[in-house]
């Protein structure tokens, strides 16, 4: 079932934004290997008619209602960022190919 | 006069409320203590020494008004630095949020502070409580005060060392597969993994959502219960909080019985990779607990045995998408080269600043959720978790708790499973169980194992909002292992 | 690129199917999942707490009234209610989003399967009702606000970095996803303008949001493909943050136009994301899709699943309102009007500005004339639309209430509506600061009159000879003495009355 390849970690290690050397993608491609082998066991112990369980305590309809509570302080918010200018947090400019469709 | 650090919490509140002792001189002797012992165990993080100083001097001025006080107020905490704590560095053991300081407090740690609980500092954990030795952490490890040469287990290690070395009476601890009762185990100390949703998560950085909860850690099973009062209750601020009374765990310590009372033994739980002097201390105390009335039947989970699978398939997709938001953007660490796109700074900077194993279940959950592989891997998984509520639902129609050893073997020597991912999941298989389901669970010290000395746990588990019933329990069997002993086992430690 | 062609010629060879799907800022006082208020135009920042920030710990708490509202549309739109339904993460990682994850419904939004019939006008000035079917209305939160600083344009390309505010970030929004609308030919950009223009109604008339589209409270992307008449769909293109109703229609348009022509030239048509320009009314290519999109959703762990008691959601449906389409047909029986002038209102949005007019104590007429008339020329020569242009009901119920009274007259009424529009206030401040009141006063017109008299001896012994008519060159030169500000038929009663003498 598993077989992960080296191309596969490098595809999931982009998706989760980690910057990996190639050395690292062949050490986690054989480790997650390990791992999934493990694991797979779980593909097959459940049949169709089982519900799979989202929430382990089984509740439903918690709402809260439209009221306002207090907001942060924005200058305690903002001395926590890496970089902020004019009220706002700073980020690393956003390449044309990086934007959510 | 017992020394203050070796008092249990319930005495501590007696000689603060007979005169004898002040919260401000409690507090000081723990900080001292932690002064001259940290510097060996590494329990803390950080320490809040005027932070806590503060909060015990509150309580000292409330006490001598004559207010109505809370039952802990003056008694010292150590939190899990898992928790935000406003002002105070929460690193939730990793590099990615050095130096953060959060600007609003975890409700737990809202609790502490409206019981005049001091809070000693943070400790040390496995980073994003990833892991069962608190070798992880980014801090490095916590030795466990047995044995220095060994791990304090995890991911919570740092609160359970607390305990047995003495640098707190009490602390906060959160378990998503057995982080507070595994370290409880080889440790000597009593850890509890309430009901999901009986203590609020609000505040508590996220590991595996549907998994995490948060819990006492104490030396004694009475003091566990009244820690477990002060933090339990309905919090609006989290959906998942339980909207009901906290039932009075002292109570159910003080009025413990097991007669009558069915007792199950897991099958699946115990028998090969189980460590002898583990299984011998189980069994010992299994024919006290049927020496003192209990009726001992066995009960087979045969689910349980796919446990372990659908837990690391489950943690690491709920973990990959929890641990998203460090990307160097609002808080704790960037790395740039001043340069470079978005996506490249948040690559860079998640790289560098989480550490070999969060990587790892990072893309493990990035995989198990991604197309193509959701429903044979994170779908499959929440299924076999129903079948292992299923499982429990069957074992509690017949017997009231059920009990196992808590982890398969005694402390392990610091660094031989570091780079066996497989060989450390394998330690929480019979905590995982419980945190798949929901339900609580509660380990205990039931005596040190013949061939290393070294302190074996026992787990009792109890159906969803019965947490009582594991105090009832527990506390009987403490109370009868103790007069065995002649003392309490937390005494032997370093001895 | 390929050469473009006219609608109506794609339309000879091709049928559109479009697709809308509409995200709308709900009016709530809180965000989705926390207690920060929604209010537009804060301070940036400053409406932020840990949750909508995404702080480590946080954790989400849904809006009761964001899912009565959610509820409420869906009632509104003929949707089925879930019995049971749950919030999903959508993993991705973009700086506006706090937690780099999106709280949204995915396999199990809360309203599926419902409709809008939707009022299409027609070129020939009547209008055709199309129904639209709606596959899903679902709750998400929105995101934060980008800044892009640096670099020559402002724009994402090119700048040094950006600015984030997340006072937007969490603000409840509602997305209504249209199934695919299919054999309207020619009518599809009306149609899907009309569709939008529909549910802004509705959504307002709910009162579930104000819908004000130029802060960015209502967004659109119009997916739109085309095929051979009998052949299956053919690949399609979503053209994302369409922000008006003339935008929408453009969109479609040109999409129809620019497939057609890749078609005809024997190109296929790329699936992907375009964006849309205001100025020209074209669209571009977006991000390419080498790497398929994988959001990676799973059921949301920190929220509880959402099943609605049929009670409750019988209870909300008592509470909704008389629906546009409806009060229409009320109206227009009210006020005892054609079809035709029925649907010019409705063509011209002005059906509920009408109704509020007459509400406001102007008569029906008057209320119409001065909408369908002055209104509509200046919001047409403004290129916004009519609810946008400044002038309140209110402020036409007075102006047509000076113009009964013979305060005004129309071409003063035009000017006060010019100063209204302009912001110099209401109408009654505008006819005093500009001086625009008729003169009234017999003895002022009579010495303007006076005077005209002595100026044209001609008219005046034209009209003594009995040719009424030369009566106008006095009544001009009154009229020019005084600014326009007389009443011409009363100048010309006086001007009688003293030739009569």
């Amino acid at each position: 079932m598993s077989d992960i390849t080296r191309d596969e970690v490098a595809h999931l290690a982009r998706l989760a934004r980690l910057d990996l050397p190639e050395e690292d993608l062949t050490h986690y491609a054989e480790q997650l290997d390990v791992i999934l082998d493990a694991v797979a066991a779980v593909s097959q112990v459940a049949a169709d008619d089982i519900p799979a369980t989202s929430h382990p305590v089984p509740m439903a309809n918690v709402f809260r209602d439209d009221v306002n509570r207090g907001c942060l302080d924005r200058d305690e918010v903002l001395s926590q960022a890496p970089a902020a200018e004019d009220g706002r947090f700073q980020v690393p400019r956003i390449l044309d190919d990086e934007e959510p469709s | 006069m017992t020394e203050i650090v070796r008092m249990s919490a319930t005495q501590l509140v007696e000689e603060m409320a007979q005169g004898n002792l002040s919260s401000v001189e409690i507090t000081e002797a723990h900080l001292d203590r932690i002064d001259s012992v940290d510097g060996e165990i590494h329990a803390y993080l950080h320490v809040d020494r005027d932070g806590a100083l503060a909060t015990a001097a509150e309580a000292d001025a409330a006490r001598n008004t004559g207010a109505d006080l809370p039952p802990l107020a003056g008694v010292p905490v150590a939190l899990k630095d898992v928790m935000a704590m406003r002002g105070v560095p929460t690193t939730v053991g990793s590099r990615i949020l050095d130096g953060w300081l959060p600007p609003y407090d975890a409700t737990v740690v809202t609790q502490l502070r409206s019981n005049l609980m001091p809070i000693l500092g943070k400790t040390n954990m496995d980073e994003f409580a990833m892991g069962s030795s608190t070798e992880y952490s980014a801090y490095g490890p916590t030795r466990n005060p047995w044995d220095t040469t060994r791990i304090p287990g995890g991911s919570g290690g740092g609160s359970a060392a607390a305990l047995a070395a003495f640098e707190a009476p009490l602390a906060i601890g959160t378990d998503t597969g057995g982080s507070i009762r595994q370290p409880a185990a080889v440790t000597g100390t009593v850890g509890v993994k309430p009901t999901y949703g009986g203590v609020s998560r609000y505040g508590l950085v996220a590991l595996a959502s549907s998994l995490d909860q948060a819990g006492p850690c104490a030396r004694t099973v009475r003091d566990a219960a009244m820690l477990h009062r002060a933090i339990a209750g309905y919090d609006p601020m989290d959906s998942t909080s339980i909207d009901a009374p906290v039932p009075d765990f002292v109570a159910a310590v003080r009025e413990g019985d097991v007669r009558g009372m069915r007792i199950g033994l897991v099958t699946e739980l115990s028998g090969d990779g189980y460590q002898a002097g583990v299984q011998q201390r189980f069994t010992e105390a299994v024919e006290l607990l049927a020496g003192l009335g209990a009726e001992i039947v066995e009960v087979s989970c045969p689910n349980f045995t796919h446990a372990l699978g659908a837990y690391y398939l489950i943690l690491p997709s709920e973990a990959s998408s929890n641990l998203a938001k460090f990307d160097g953007m609002r808080y704790g660490l960037r790395v740039s080269d001043g340069d470079e796109g978005v996506e490249q700074v948040m690559a860079r900077t998640r790289a560098a600043g989480f550490g070999d194993e969060v990587k790892r279940r990072i893309m493990l959950g990035t995989y198990a959720l991604s197309s193509g592989y959701y429903d044979a891997y994170y779908g499959q998984a929440q299924k076999v978790r129903t079948l292992v509520q299923r499982d429990f639902d069957a074992a509690f129609a017949d017997c009231h708790v059920l009990i196992s050893p808590t982890c398969p073997t005694t402390a392990f020597p610091l660094g031989e499973k570091v780079d066996d991912p497989l060989a450390m999941y394998l330690n929480d298989i019979a905590t995982i169980p419980v945190n798949l389901a929901g339900n609580a669970a509660l380990s205990m010290p039931v005596g040190l194992a013949p061939e290393d000395g070294l302190p074996v746990g026992l787990q009792i588990m109890a159906p969803h909002h019965q947490d009582a019933r594991l105090y009832s329990v527990a506390g009987v069997l403490e109370g009868a292992l103790e007069d065995r002993w002649g003392r309490p086992l937390i005494e032997e430690v370093g001895a | 690129m390929t050469a473009m062609v006219t609608v109506d010629d794609a339309l000879t060879r091709y049928e559109p199917v479009i697709g809308l799907e509409v995200h709308v800022e709900l009016g709530t006082v809180s965000k989705m999942f926390c207690g920060c208020p929604t209010t537009f135009g804060g301070e940036p920042n400053t409406q932020v707490c840990p949750v909508c920030l995404g702080l480590p710990g946080s954790l989400p708490v849904v809006n009761r009234a964001a899912i009565e509202s959610t509820i409420r549309m869906g009632l509104a739109l003929n949707c089925d209610i879930a019995e049971w339904c749950r919030f999903a993460r959508k993993n991705y990682f973009y700086p506006d989003m706090p937690k780099d994850y999106q709280i949204s419904q995915y396999d199990e939004p809360l309203c599926t399967d419902g409709y809008l019939d939707v009022t299409v006008p027609l070129a020939d000035g009547g209008s055709e009702v199309v129904r639209v079917g709606i596959e899903r209305v679902h709750m998400e939160e929105d995101t934060g606000k980008l800044t892009h600083t640096g670099g020559a344009t402002g724009r994402i390309h090119g700048a040094d970095y950006s600015l984030v505010d997340y006072n937007r970030a969490g603000i409840p929004l509602v997305e209504i996803v249209t199934k695919p609308v299919t054999g309207t030919g020619g009518l599809a950009p009306a149609v899907a303008r009309a569709y939008v223009a529909a549910l802004r109604d509705i959504m307002r008339s709910l009162g579930v949001s104000d819908v004000r589209m130029e802060e960015g409270s209502l967004r659109c992307d119009a997916n739109v493909s085309l095929a051979p008449p009998g052949q299956p769909w053919g690949t399609r293109t979503e053209t994302k943050n369409v922000n008006s109703l003339r935008s929408v229609e453009r969109a479609v348009t040109f999409e129809i136009r620019r497939q057609a022509g890749v078609l005809d030239a024997g190109g296929h048509i790329v699936q992907e994301t375009r964006h849309f320009h205001e100025d020209d009314g074209t669209t571009t290519p977006g991000r390419s899709k080498e790497e398929a999109e994988d959001y990676r959703y799973f059921p949301e762990p920190d929220l509880l699943p959402v099943a609605p008691d049929p009670a409750w959601v019988d209870e909300l449906r008592t509470t909704l309102p008389e629906l546009p389409a409806a009060r229409r047909a009320r109206l227009q029986e009210q006020w005892g009007i054609s079809d035709f002038d029925m649907d010019s209102l409705i063509n011209a949005g002005a059906v509920e500005l009408v109704e509020a007019t007459v509400a406001a104590g102007a008569d029906q007429g008057a209320a119409r004339k001065w909408w369908m008339g002055e209104l509509s020329r200046a919001a047409k020569d403004r290129g916004v639309e009519l609810a946008e242009l400044g002038v309140t009901p209110a402020d036409v119920a007075r102006i047509a209430d000076l113009v009964g009274q013979g305060t005004l007259n129309d071409k003063l009424a035009r000017l006060v509506f010019e100063g209204v529009a302009a912001g110099e206030g209401s109408p009654d401040e505008v006819v005093a600061a500009r001086g625009l009141e008729l003169v009234s006063d017999d003895t002022a017109l009579l010495a303007a009159l006076d005077d005209a008299i002595a100026a044209n001896e001609d008219a005046v012994a034209k009209i003594r000879d009995g040719k009424v008519q030369a009566a106008g060159a006095i009544i001009g030169a009154v009229m020019k003495a005084t600014r326009g500000q007389a009443d011409a038929a009363r100048v010309r009663e006086l001007l009688l009355e003293r030739l009569g003498e």
